[in-house]
């Protein structure tokens, strides 16, 4: 198995800094996952472990030998891409031999590993097609056979759902968190989407701006958020941020979660007009412009009867008040 | 295309358009074609008419067999044209794969460099290709019209295929390097089928003008041995007597292999050309 570990790895295109020193540890066995908005150097640094991009600094050690300098192949690593990018002229079954056979992996080796991942998968229909004769779905379980057959030490994903449609996104989502339940292998996933990195992660490595923001486990970055920018990025509907001088406070800005303000038709802390109500079922987001705070998000869990223009008091959990200094960092 | 779209005289109006450029273009081809299989003195009493069972005389024909060797300069011209062919996709691939897959420096002025080509025609070249080519001793050969026209075919082709290949998906070509393919794999087994209609407009826009050269041959391999059709046609050409139906026949017959060629080359052509403009 693998464990993977990240030395000060910086990376410029030209003048852009895109990675401004990422130190990071990753455990054998552990699933990781890269979050941040686009932009924010998170594909950058996945291409980087993959070799597929050169680091301008720093160090990538793969079980505990320095992969910086060595090919993609030579890596132990397998890939799954957005595009899924399967080999449009080969059958699935050549598409999952291909790297194996470059290695020189012996034929019914390749033919043994094929069975077992194409059977657990359920590949097994499709494997004399073409990737054009699969849906976006399937193509998605091809590429992950791909990854499967080599048996690598670290498995990388970059956005691996973002082509697929809603409902085959949470199945597919499903399916990967069952793989690295059953092969207790070390993934690295990188997403834009705050719920894939919440359900999948072990870990989650929030990044902006070419620098990590927070690691922690998707609950303690839920309840614990570092700063401003991982309090808002976690969780959705996203924080509130309120300055913290209009409500008296000597913190720079006061935040409360959507689902931690309680709502009352009579009394409460801060007085609002509703602009807005969605009723989503199972639960209610309320957009209530108050004298106090300004413009909140509330979330109410199942259904609340409200509309433009009704009067609502908010009171915010104090115990579950994020309070932010100048530097943006979460303070006491 | 939707039958909202369309309407009746819209669509009369584009044909008639289209026909009558057709006409236009072909009309050259036809009347070459017609007159070569007549007799002289019919192609220059009524060069329009068809020919009738008076006029109709295969002399062009049994003159361009009898004189000359014109199978050796068929011959000729398909080595130079499918070799200059293979040398321009073969560079020119490569070269666009370079610029467009790998950041180094110099990349964008190493791309106008070789595009400059387009805009400056090589003939103005042709005093120091001659002297290259004699000083080398290449004069009188094929070697000198395949590289040469190798040289004139690449600027296009690069320009052309470096705009396709920035388009094949950056994830297959790093699914490959990851499985451990060579770059020289990558670029043979992934990219090239994916720009094959690309290499097709690229084939058919190199091809026509090598086969109809008459500038190079001319200067560069006149002797009878090396002599292409074009320039075999102009045996026929005198300053005071023309054999016209001879000079006909040449440039009928010498029509058929690009014809052949475009077949064989047009339904990528077409794909290759509307790609991007229809999608």
């Amino acid at each position: 198995m693998g464990s993977l570990k990240i030395e000060n790895v910086k990376k410029s295109f030209g003048p852009v800094e895109v990675l401004k020193g990422i130190d990071l540890d990753v455990k054998d066995g552990e699933f990781v996952v890269f979050v941040g908005p686009s932009g924010c150097g998170k594909s950058t640094l996945l291409r980087i472990i993959a070799g597929l991009e050169d680091a301008s600094a720093g160090n990538v050690l793969i079980d505990g030998a320095r992969v910086t300098n060595a090919p993609p192949s030579k890596r132990g690593i397998a890939m799954v891409f957005q595009t899924y990018a399967l080999y449009p002229h080969l059958t699935v079954r050549d598409n999952m031999a291909l790297g194996l056979k470059q290695a020189g992996t012996p034929a019914d080796e390749i033919d043994k590993r094929i069975t077992a991942s194409s059977s657990m998968l359920s590949l097994e229909p499709y494997l004399k097609r073409r990737p054009a004769e699969l849906s976006g779905g399937q193509r998605q379980r091809v590429a992950i056979g791909r990854a499967l057959v080599r048996e690598p030490k670290l498995f990388l994903f970059d956005e691996p759902l973002s082509n697929l449609d809603a409902a085959l996104r949470v199945n597919t989502r499903l399916e990967i968190a069952q793989l690295h339940n059953r092969l207790k292998a070390t993934m690295v996933y990188v997403t834009h989407d705050q719920v894939e990195a919440m359900t999948l992660a072990d870990r989650i490595v929030v990044l902006n701006a070419g620098r990590i923001e927070q690691v922690g486990a998707p609950m303690e970055l839920y309840n614990k958020p570092a700063n401003l920018f991982v309090a808002g990025f976690i969780g959705s509907p996203k924080m509130n941020f309120v300055d913290g001088a209009r409500l008296g406070e000597t913190a720079k800005t006061v935040g409360v979660r959507p689902e931690h303000i309680a709502v009352s038709q009579t009394e409460g802390a801060w007085k609002g007009t509703v602009i807005h109500a969605e009723h989503l079922g199972a639960d209610t987001n309320v957009f209530l412009e108050t004298e106090k705070a300004g413009l909140i998000t509330i979330r109410l869990f199942g259904e609340y009867q409200t509309g433009p223009g009704a009067t609502l008091y908010a009171t915010p959990d104090a115990a579950r008040t994020y309070r932010f200094g100048e530097d943006g960092k979460v303070l006491g | 295309m939707s039958k909202a779209a369309t309407s009746l005289p819209r669509t009369i109006g584009a044909h008639a358009v289209l026909l009558t450029y057709t006409a236009i273009a072909l009309f050259p081809v036809l009347v070459i074609v017609v007159n070569s299989f007549k007799s002289r003195n019919a192609i220059f009493r009524s060069p329009l008419s068809l020919p009738t069972a008076e006029t109709f005389d295969l002399i062009g024909y049994t003159t361009v067999m009898a004189q000359g060797d014109f199978f050796l300069y068929f011959q000729n011209s398909l080595i130079v044209t499918v070799a200059s062919l293979f040398f321009v996709l073969l560079f020119g691939a490569m070269a666009a794969f370079a610029l467009s897959e790998y950041r180094f420096k110099g990349n964008t002025m190493m791309g106008l460099y070789l595009a400059l080509g387009i805009m400056i025609p090589i003939r103005l070249g042709t005093v120091a290709i001659l002297q290259l080519m004699v000083a080398s001793g290449l004069v009188n050969t094929l070697t000198a019209l395949i590289l040469v026209y190798t040289a004139q075919g690449l600027p296009l082709a690069v320009f052309i295929l470096s705009e396709f290949m920035k388009q094949v998906s950056d994830d297959l070509k790093n699914a490959g390097r990851i499985d451990g393919l060579s770059e020289y794999r990558i670029f043979f087994r992934l990219v090239l089928p994916l720009v094959r209609p690309a290499m097709a407009t690229v084939a058919v826009f190199t091809m026509i003008p090598i086969w109809n050269d008459l500038w190079f041959p001319l200067i560069l391999a006149p002797s009878e041995a090396t002599k292409t059709v074009t320039l075999g046609a102009q045996v026929f050409i005198g300053q005071f007597v023309t054999n016209w139906n001879a000079v006909l026949a040449a440039l009928s017959l010498a029509i058929l292999p690009v014809l052949i060629l475009y077949f064989f080359f047009s339904r990528q052509l077409i794909r290759g050309i509307t790609s991007g403009a229809v999608k």
